[in-house]
This record gives C-alpha cells, sequence and structure tokens, in this order.
C-alpha cells in the first residue's frame, strides 16, 4: 500500500504562536519554539517531519496562513 | 526521501492562498476573521472570478479586509454595508457582491440595513463573523453576547432583566421571503472550516445566479475580547456558543 510522505514549512515571520496547529495535528507533530520570531511571537516549528503524511489539517487551520504542506507518495 | 525532494513544488497540497498578499494582518493570533478571510480568498480563486467580484468591509475588526486580498473593495460606514453592497449589485449585476460584518456591525448598529436587505432580496452574499462580542473596541456587550457571558460593559454577565436575550438574528433572516439561503457555520475545527467553505462558495454561486440573499453566519472567537487564549475560545465557543447557535442550513432553497 502506497503510504503518504509529507512535510511542512512554517513562515515564522509571519507565524502568530497561536497554538492551533500544534492542536489541529492528528499525529501532534508540531510545537511551539522557545524561540521567539521578531514580533515576539513562539512560532510553530515541526517536531517529526518524518512521521507527516501531508494531511494538511495544519495548513487550513492557521489563521494566518504560515503553513505550506507537501506530500507525495513514498 | 529526502526532505528536499519533498519539498519541490509540484507536492504542495496547501498553502497561503493566492488571492491573500503577504501583508501581515493585524488580527490577534487565532482570530477567526483570519480564517474566514483565507476561505474567501481560495473560494474566489476556484471559482476564477477575482475579477468581478467587490467585497464591502464593516466597521470593527474587519475594517481593514481590504488589505489583505486582493479583490476590489469597498468601505462602508459602521453598519451601512448592505445598503452600499446593494446599490454596488444594481450598478454592477455581473459581479459578485459580498459584505463582511461583525456581529456589532451587522445585528446592532446596522441591524436596520440587515433586515431591510435581506428583505427585499438583492442578489447579495452576508458573510457574518459572530463572536458574541465588540472586538474591536475592547470587548464590550453586543445584541449576540450570550446569557450570563462577562464583557467588559457586563462585568457581572449578561442578564435578561437588564440586557435583554442574545438576537439570532440568522433565525429572523430565514423567516423572510427575500433569502434563499441561510446557514450557520463555525471556523473551530478542520471539518467545520470545510463545511464554511462549502457554504460560503454556496452563497456566491446564489448571488451569481440572482437567486436573492444570502446569509452565511459564522460562528467565531475573540480571544482577546473573551480573555482566553485562541485554543481555549475554541473550547469555549464549543461548549458555550454551539448549543444557543447551532450548526446547520436554516433555509435552503435550490432553485
Ligand atoms: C457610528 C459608529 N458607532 C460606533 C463606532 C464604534 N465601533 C467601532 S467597531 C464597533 C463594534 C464592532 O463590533 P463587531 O461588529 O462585532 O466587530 P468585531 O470587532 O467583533 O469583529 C463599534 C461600536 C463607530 N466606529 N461608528
Ligand atoms: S500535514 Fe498533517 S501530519 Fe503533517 S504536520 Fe500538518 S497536521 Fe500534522
Ligand atoms: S496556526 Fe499558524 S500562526 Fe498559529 S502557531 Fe501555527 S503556524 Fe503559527
Ligand atoms: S479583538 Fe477579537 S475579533 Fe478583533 S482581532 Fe482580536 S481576537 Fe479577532
Ligand atoms: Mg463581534
Amino acid at each position: 500500500m502506497a503510504r503518504f510522505k509529507g512535510i511542512i514549512e512554517v513562515d515564522t515571520k509571519r507565524c502568530k504562536g497561536c497554538n492551533l496547529c500544534v492542536v489541529a495535528c492528528p499525529l501532534k507533530l508540531i510545537e511551539l519554539s522557545p524561540l521567539v520570531n521578531r514580533n515576539g511571537y513562539n512560532y510553530a516549528v515541526q517536531t517529526d517531519p518524518e512521521k507527516c503524511n501531508g494531511c494538511s489539517s495544519c495548513g487550513i487551520m492557521c489563521p494566518d496562513g504560515c503553513i505550506t504542506v507537501y506530500r507525495t507518495k513514498e | 526521501m529526502d526532505e528536499k525532494t519533498i519539498k519541490s513544488p509540484q507536492n504542495i497540497v496547501y498553502q497561503k492562498p493566492r488571492l491573500m498578499n503577504d501583508t501581515p494582518m493585524h488580527y490577534c493570533p487565532g482570530c477567526g476573521h483570519s480564517i474566514v478571510h483565507k476561505l474567501v480568498a481560495e473560494i474566489l480563486d476556484e471559482m476564477g472570478i477575482e475579477e468581478k467580484t467587490i467585497g464591502v468591509c464593516p466597521v470593527g475588526c474587519a475594517v481593514f479586509a481590504y488589505r489583505y486580498l486582493d479583490i476590489d473593495w469597498i468601505e462602508a460606514a459602521h453598519g451601512r454595508a448592505p445598503a452600499c453592497a446593494s446599490a454596488l449589485k444594481r450598478l454592477w449585476p455581473e459581479h459578485l457582491v459580498f459584505t463582511y460584518q461583525g456581529d456589532g456591525d451587522l445585528a446592532c448598529i446596522g441591524t436596520g440595513e440587515t433586515i431591510q436587505t435581506l428583505n427585499r432580496g438583492e442578489n447579495i452574499t452576508v458573510i457574518f463573523i459572530n463572536n458574541a462580542i465588540y472586538g474591536m473596541t475592547g470587548g464590550q456587550m453586543a445584541p449576540t453576547t450570550l446569557m450570563g457571558m462577562k464583557t467588559s460593559t457586563c462585568p457581572y454577565g449578561r442578564q435578561a432583566d437588564l440586557h435583554g436575550f442574545p438576537l439570532k438574528i440568522s433565525d429572523i433572516a430565514a423567516t423572510l421571503e427575500g433569502t434563499c439561503y441561510v446557514t450557520r457555520q463555525a471556523v473551530n475545527t478542520v471539518g467545520n472550516i470545510a463545511r464554511a467553505k462549502k457554504a460560503i462558495r454556496q452563497a456566491f454561486e446564489n448571488s451569481l445566479q440572482g437567486r436573492g440573499s444570502s446569509l452565511v453566519e459564522i460562528v467565531s472567537t475573540c480571544s482577546a475580547g473573551w480573555k482566553m487564549t485562541p485554543v481555549q475560545s475554541n473550547q469555549w465557543l464549543t461548549e458555550n456558543m454551539l448549543p444557543y447557535y447551532p450548526l446547520g442550513d436554516l433555509k435552503n432553497i435550490k432553485d
């Protein structure tokens, strides 16, 4: 069975650290960085890209359109 | 497979919509307005009608919506967006004309315009962001504020004898002859975002086909006004807003 392989890219400058993508990821692969961007927001980072299947939940949920999702078949 | 191979443009399955520009949005982190802006941008792109669309901005937090989506916009005085939209649609009958309004704008100061426009059956779409509060001005009570809900102007919670009852404007709209589609949606979960998108698209199609007025209420959050984190706000919305403002179509007259 073909398995989907995904990865996300976060626009860390635009991110507002709202945490909604963290909660939206069914596999819990996102967390907020202890570091902040120039606006003082703890931006989102993907912790375990190997496990991401590119389902796009995080991207759809991100209010500010900061997440680009890539998906391909393994 | 390495990161570089996956991250090639043909593998993109989700990204910021093309019609949403790079201007940073002034909305608070996690604000529902931003999610609905994204949906509008995606739908207009998918329908291929960006050149024949005019949005009408409200007064309220969405007052600057025109900065973020690259379509034609006009700014209306507080509550007057439906009146502006009526005129625009009559002058440009081939265009998609929609208003984008908060609950203070649509259900308080502009109640008259809202009801009369929908009752005339103007061929426009009204997108109504119901966050049960006046977000922009610092979290005052709105007509839509829930019973017992605390705001800066009802610090002990909304009481019926003092403040009346939360106004279900969509339920009123559904009784009007001029409306063809009245629906209540939310953007608190990925599934609800998908349903809200479908609803806004249907409303836009109704408007283009001249079927009458469409109203899409989006039950939304205002973490700043509610004094919660965005995640807590979505939870609060699920537990408190949705029982009073249940989701689904209130009216849907097809053809
Ligand atoms: C004629 C007039 N009255 C009052 C105001 C002050 N005012 C600005 S925004 C607003 C309420 C906005 O609330 P809402 O429509 O719910 O939008 P939100 O910010 O919650 O999205 C008020 C009362 C104004 N700008 N103009
Ligand atoms: S694409 Fe899906 S699995 Fe991957 S990080 Fe986003 S929500 Fe998680
Ligand atoms: S949802 Fe978007 S803005 Fe919020 S933390 Fe995630 S990437 Fe940042
Ligand atoms: S005040 Fe409320 S409605 Fe306005 S941007 Fe902030 S969260 Fe959104
Ligand atoms: Mg409001």
